[in-house]
This record gives C-alpha cells, sequence and structure tokens, in this order.
C-alpha cells in the first residue's frame, strides 16, 4: 500500500522546488498573522477597546478582504501544486512567476490603500472607486486594480500550465474529471485526486478570473475615460462571479491537502468513487453558477437568476455534506488514527467547511436574505469555512511537511496546546459574528452602536485567542520548514503513524 | 415570533447535527476495527449515507417548494397597485424619503434607488431588528413592498458600504396607526 505511505518519496522537495515551496509557505504564514492583526484590530474598534478613524478603519477592511483572499489564494496554491506535481509536469517557472506576479500586485495593493487611502473594499464595486469623495483619487483606484491584474495574470499562467500537464497525461479535462466513469465503467481506483479537484479549480477559477478581467478593464475604461460609464448591475454580477469563484477556489485546492493526506493518517486507503466524481462534476457547475446569490436584493436583476442562486446555493450542500464530509468521516472511523497535529487540523478543517456552509445556505435563501444580507451574519459563515476549514486545511499540510522534515508528525506539548485555543477562539470568534447577524448587526461599518457591542467584544477575545495561536503556529511552522531537508529513504510509514 | 430567531434557531441545529457526527466519529476514530467490523461498518457507512442523501434531498425539494412558490420579491415591471408610495433616493451620505410618514395596516410600495454608488436601504423595527431591505443602486429602481403592523419610528439604515459616512447613514421612518396623520 505504498499510497499510504505517510513521506512518499515522490513527494520530497528538491533544491529549487523547495525554495519555491518554503518562500510559499513562510511568506503566507507572515501575511496570514499580519492580516490577523488587521482584522483584530478592526473588530476592536468595533468594540470601543480601540479608537481608529474611519477613513483607516475602510482601508484597514480593504487591506484585511484583499490580503486574505489573495493570501488564501496563494497558500492553496502551494497546496495544489505540492500534491498535483506527483502526477502531472508543472513547470516550476509558473510556479515561481505566480509568486512574483502576486507579489508585485500586492505592492500596488497597499501602495494604493496606505499612500493612496483606497478605500473601497476588496469588492471594488462601481462606482465607489471612482467617488471616494476627497479620501482617495480615481488612479489610485486604478493602481489597486492593477495589483489584482497582476495576481490574476499569475494565476491564470499557473493554471495554464497545469491544464497543459494534465491535458497531457490525461487527454482533456472531461477525463481528468473523471466524466466518463459518472454513468458506468470501471473507475481507476489510482485516478488521483488531485487531478479532479485541479481540473475543477482550473476551469471554474479560470473563468472567474476572466470574469473578473472584464470588469476590472471595464472599470479602468471608465476611470480613464469617464464618460464612458458601465451599467452597476452588470459590472455586480461580473464581480461577484470573479470574487465568489476566485474565494471558494480556494476551499477547493485547500481540500486537495485532506484528501492526500487523511488516509496516510487514517491508515485508511480513501480511493475515488463514484459518488466522488459525481460531487466533483457537479461542484464545477454549481460554483461556476452559484453567485447570483450575492445578488438577491438587487431586485432589478431577472428573477430566473435569483432563483438559480437559491437553488444552486441549496444544491451545494450535497456535494459537501454527502461526499467530502462523509466520506472524510467514515475513513477515520474505527481507523485506531493517533492524534497529531495533521490530522487534527484536518478533521477540524472538513467540520469547519461543513458546519460553516449550513448559515451559508440560510443565507442563499431569498426569504431569509431579506433580513440577513450584509449583516454580520455573512462574515460569520465565511469566517467559519475560512479561518476553521480552509486555513486549518493548509496548516495540516504545513504540519505534515514540517514532520516529514524531522521524521514524525508534530505533537509537541505547545502543539497540543495551540490547537485547542484556536479551536475554541476561533468558535467563539465566528459565532460572535453570526449572533450579531442574527441581532441585525450590519458588516463593514466602522462605528458600532452601543447596543451592538457585546458581540463585538466577545469576538474581539475569541480574535485574540486566533492570533496567539495563530502567531505560535507561524514561528513554528518557520523554524520547522528552515531545517535541513530529510535526507535518504522515506522511514515512517502509515502504520508508525496510525500506532 | 421574530424571525431572525427562528432562523438562528434552524441554523443552530443544523450546525448541532453536524457537530454530533463529528465527535461521534472523532470519539470512535482511536479504537481500530478488526476485519469482519470494518466489513460490516463499510456497509453501514454505504446505507447511512444513501439514507443521507434522501432525506437532504427531501429536504431541499420541500424546502425549495416552501421558500419559492410564493416568490418573495414582487414583479418589477408590472404596476403593483400599493395603496400608499414612497419615494426614496439614497446618495452620499444621506437618504431622501418622500413622504417619509406612512400607515401601518396596509402596504407600503418603496421606489428605490441611488444618485451615485451602490447604497443598502433596509428598514430597522422600533426593536432594532431588520424587517426588509432591498438595494439602491444608480440607473435602476428596486421596488419593496412591505405592510407595517406596529405604529412607531422605524430607522433606515444603509446597508451597502458607500464611503466613509457609510455607518452614520440613516434616517428614520414614522409609521403611524391606520387612519392616523
Ligand atoms: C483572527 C482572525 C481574523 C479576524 C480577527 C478577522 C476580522 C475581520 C473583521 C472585523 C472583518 C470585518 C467585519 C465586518 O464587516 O464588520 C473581517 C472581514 C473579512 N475577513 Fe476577516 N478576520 C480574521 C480572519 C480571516 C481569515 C482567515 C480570512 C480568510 C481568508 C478572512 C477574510 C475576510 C474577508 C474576505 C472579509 C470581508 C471584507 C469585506 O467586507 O470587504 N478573515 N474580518
Ligand atoms: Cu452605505
Amino acid at each position: 500500500m505504498a499510497s499510504l505511505t505517510l513521506y512518499p518519496d515522490d513527494e520530497r522537495l528538491a533544491g529549487g522546488e523547495r525554495a519555491a515551496f518554503n518562500l510559499y509557505l513562510i511568506s503566507a504564514l507572515a501575511l496570514f498573522v499580519l492580516m490577523m492583526l488587521v482584522g483584530l484590530t478592526m473588530r476592536m474598534a468595533q468594540a470601543k477597546w480601540l479608537s481608529v478613524p474611519p477613513n483607516l478603519f475602510y482601508e484597514l477592511l480593504s487591506m484585511h478582504g484583499a490580503g486574505m483572499v489573495g493570501t488564501m489564494a496563494l497558500a492553496t496554491t502551494a497546496v495544489m501544486w505540492f500534491f498535483l506535481r506527483k502526477y502531472v509536469r508543472l513547470h516550476l517557472w509558473a510556479f515561481v512567476a505566480n509568486y512574483v506576479l502576486f507579489m508585485l500586485g500586492a505592492v500596488c495593493i497597499i501602495l494604493s490603500i496606505f499612500v493612496g487611502g483606497y478605500g473601497a473594499l476588496w469588492t471594488f464595486l462601481y462606482p465607489l472607486p471612482v467617488r471616494g469623495m476627497g479620501l482617495w483619487t480615481s488612479d489610485t483606484a486604478a493602481l489597486f486594480m492593477l495589483g489584482y491584474l497582476l495576481i490574476g495574470v499569475g494565476s491564470l499562467l499557473f493554471y495554464l500550465d497545469g491544464a497543459a500537464g494534465i491535458i497531457k497525461v490525461h487527454g482533456n479535462l472531461g477525463r481528468a474529471l473523471g466524466l466518463p466513469w459518472l454513468f458506468g465503467g470501471k473507475i481507476d481506483p489510482a485516478h488521483p485526486k488531485a487531478v479532479v479537484a485541479g481540473t475543477m479549480v482550473i476551469i471554474a477559477n479560470s473563468l472567474g478570473i476572466l470574469a473578473g478581467a472584464v470588469v476590472l478593464v471595464m472599470s479602468l475604461i471608465n476611470i480613464f475615460y469617464p464618460t464612458v460609464l458601465l451599467n452597476a448591475l452588470v459590472a455586480k454580477n461580473l464581480i461577484y462571479w470573479f470574487g465568489h469563484m476566485y474565494i471558494n477556489a480556494t476551499i477547493y485546492m485547500g481540500v486537495i491537502a485532506v484528501y492526500e493526506l487523511l488516509p496516510r493518517y487514517s491508515g485508511k486507503p480513501y480511493p475515488v468513487s463514484r459518488p466522488f466524481l459525481w460531487s466533483w462534476a457537479v461542484s464545477t457547475l454549481f460554483v461556476i453558477i452559484v453567485f447570483p446569490h450575492h445578488l438577491l436584493m438587487d431586485f432589478a436583476q431577472p428573477r430566473w437568476l435569483a432563483i438559480i442562486g437559491q437553488v444552486v446555493s441549496w444544491g451545494a450542500g450535497f456535494p459537501v455534506f454527502v461526499v467530502t464530509a462523509y466520506g472524510a468521516l467514515s475513513n477515520i472511523n474505527r481507523s485506531g488514527m493517533r492524534w497529531t497535529m495533521p490530522s487534527r487540523l484536518m478533521v477540524l478543517s472538513v467540520f469547519g467547511w461543513a458546519a460553516g456552509i449550513v448559515p451559508a445556505i440560510m443565507d442563499g435563501t431569498i426569504r431569509i436574505n431579506l433580513v440577513m444580507h450584509n449583516t454580520q451574519w455573512v462574515p460569520g459563515h465565511f469566517h467559519f469555512y475560512l479561518l476553521l476549514g480552509v486555513l486549518a486545511m493548509v496548516l495540516a499540510l504545513m504540519f505534515h511537511e514540517i514532520g516529514s522534515r524531522a521524521h514524525a508528525p508534530p505533537n509537541s506539548g505547545a502543539d497540543k496546546l495551540g490547537f485547542p485555543i484556536y479551536l475554541v477562539g476561533g468558535l467563539i470568534f465566528v459565532f460572535a459574528f453570526l449572533d450579531a447577524g442574527h441581532l441585525s448587526v450590519p458588516r463593514r461599518m466602522a462605528e458600532h452602536l452601543d447596543a451592538w457591542t457585546p458581540t463585538d467584544r466577545l469576538g474581539s477575545i475569541g480574535a485574540i485567542l486566533v492570533v496567539l495561536a495563530m502567531l505560535y503556529f507561524a514561528v513554528r511552522i518557520t523554524v520547522g520548514l528552515l531545517r535541513a531537508p530529510r535526507l535518504g529513504a522515506s522511514g515512517v510509514r502509515a502504520q508508525d503513524a496510525a500506532g | 415570533m421574530i424571525f431572525q430567531n427562528v432562523v438562528w434557531t434552524l441554523v443552530l441545529v443544523g450546525m448541532g447535527l453536524v457537530a454530533v457526527g463529528f465527535i461521534y466519529v472523532v470519539a470512535q476514530a482511536g479504537k481500530p476495527a478488526d476485519e469482519v467490523a470494518t466489513r460490516k461498518s463499510t456497509h453501514t457507512a454505504h446505507v447511512l449515507q444513501a439514507w443521507l442523501f434522501a432525506v437532504l434531498l427531501v429536504g431541499f425539494v420541500a424546502g425549495s417548494w416552501a421558500t419559492l412558490h410564493r416568490f418573495p420579491i414582487p414583479p418589477q415591471h408590472a404596476e403593483l397597485g400599493a395603496p400608499q408610495v414612497v419615494e426614496v433616493v439614497g446618495r452620499q451620505w444621506s437618504w431622501q424619503i418622500t413622504p417619509d410618514t406612512v400607515q401601518a395596516g396596509s402596504t407600503v410600495e418603496f421606489r428605490v434607488t441611488s444618485a451615485d454608488v451602490n447604497h443598502g436601504f433596509a428598514i430597522y423595527a422600533p426593536d432594532g431588528r431588520i424587517v426588509a431591505q432591498t438595494q439602491a443602486m444608480p440607473g435602476f429602481t428596486n421596488k419593496l413592498l412591505y405592510a407595517f403592523r406596529q405604529p412607531g419610528t422605524y430607522t433606515v439604515q444603509c446597508l451597502e458600504y458607500c464611503g466613509l459616512a457609510h455607518a452614520p447613514m440613516r434616517t428614520t421612518i414614522q409609521v403611524v396607526a391606520p387612519g392616523g396623520k
């Protein structure tokens, strides 16, 4: 059962690959910590424990939104690359080019926010970027958008390289997704889940990025030729098409770590199955067409789009509950798994994803959206599956990798303390947001009414715990990554880890 | 009964069920099963998975029907014929609402638009809960129907980020008893 080797040889990182991978992970960790501190600052400002002037608050909110989404994309791209490269040929230059373009884009974004005063948030909703009312100029907004374009080009390069590699091995993207096996035929049990998930991300997110590029270019034209006006509803559709896909792609890239690693820690095989292929086929479609749930309160939108938004949001629950969460749980059930950092984080991540989409699905219901839209219910549900879901997936791979360099899964006393702090802090933090949404507290507000501060304060306390745990994880992983790479044959097998 | 409390309860139950599933399995994960038990539990797992799918499917169909068969958003291109009409314009950073006094007990049609960027027109009841909302968008007029049940002072709060003074972009609507002025 070669696939159950904990640290297989074909995953070992050589010279340049190791440097690039370390660069991705260490940059992502540093950015996560910084962006969390930005988030904590905002939460404590809402709690009235800190005084932050509104212009700075919205700069911080723009930074946190763009920064967190971007960093999550950066980190999960590293996850996808780490596993996909075992099955198809990926070029290191594409992986590195994505990093370089990301960092160039990040510089544009940071300059536009903290030098130019940009405060139109990560969603750059037209026409706000060109109506800063004296706080920022149109040129500043253009710089922010240029940053996005650079990051988007980097992602596209990486996806194109991935698509070329996948097509060379599997013939076409449909075969890579396993579409020919949906209705019958003998499924190749060795067909890699990383290829299925990677293909889905390449298809969906390339479309999303193209939609983003279209609306970015339209917005730039409007900035430089202000007489060319855009249709605000069309712009909004394109922005949310892009935004939804881009952030959701991080889940689908991150979950590759769970598919690949979970069976090694549980000691039970976790092969592809027909339900699995179905779930990825429908998820590919769903993630592309679900974005109208962001526009349910735009009554001018054609009715059928709103219906798609609701029905597809609900439908998107099936793959997650019935296949991914259920599959992960049956994989570990009575497996004799021993709890170490990677296994803990993986189980947490699937829980975070599955539990977090419950309030998300609720909010995708038109009737409910009428009272929950743009309340803190929204940061409540997306922080749930991003913080407790996707970030936990990323951390699981990071801990796994430092384990591979130390020849044993990490499980120190400090780890055992850090994990529950992250978990409990995270739960307090997200439930404070959800409760605030239940109490009609609006999202994205610099100044909160006194009646709203109890949930703000509770949320701040949870956030402090998360930041502390994350700070520890970041240092621990960085030190682990910088250690000498492991030598020789892979000694540790699943059985040793599973005990 | 406050609608938000119903939603909150549903969500807590849903998340609780997910949590119970995870806690159950996590508690079992450390106890390895022998070969026979593994084969048996694999079979049980498949049966349970089919049941989970079936239950969710029923919920999906019933829930979609229940929430959509009477479409919650009024038709935007038809005459709505509501007894009261209120024109709403949002701009950075104020609301213009005419008239700003309406009567409880009969439907009000809000015609909501924006003079500049996107805003969110949300009505808060005196108890601080949102009762209805729609977007205020430049170039479009969104029609929202709402019948106030209780007289009182309702707050209109901007609910779509629109720049520096987005948070304080609020005003009030007076709702008076039927027939009153
Ligand atoms: C300690 C951890 C974190 C804290 C304290 C934090 C705090 C916050 C706060 C206070 C907001 C604004 C809420 C509001 O609208 O009123 C926010 C928004 C947001 N956060 Fe976080 N956050 C954290 C982690 C994350 C993570 C891990 C991600 C994921 C990738 C993330 C992504 C976002 C996004 C996308 C927004 C929306 C920005 C917008 O509304 O434009 N956050 N966060
Ligand atoms: Cu506003």
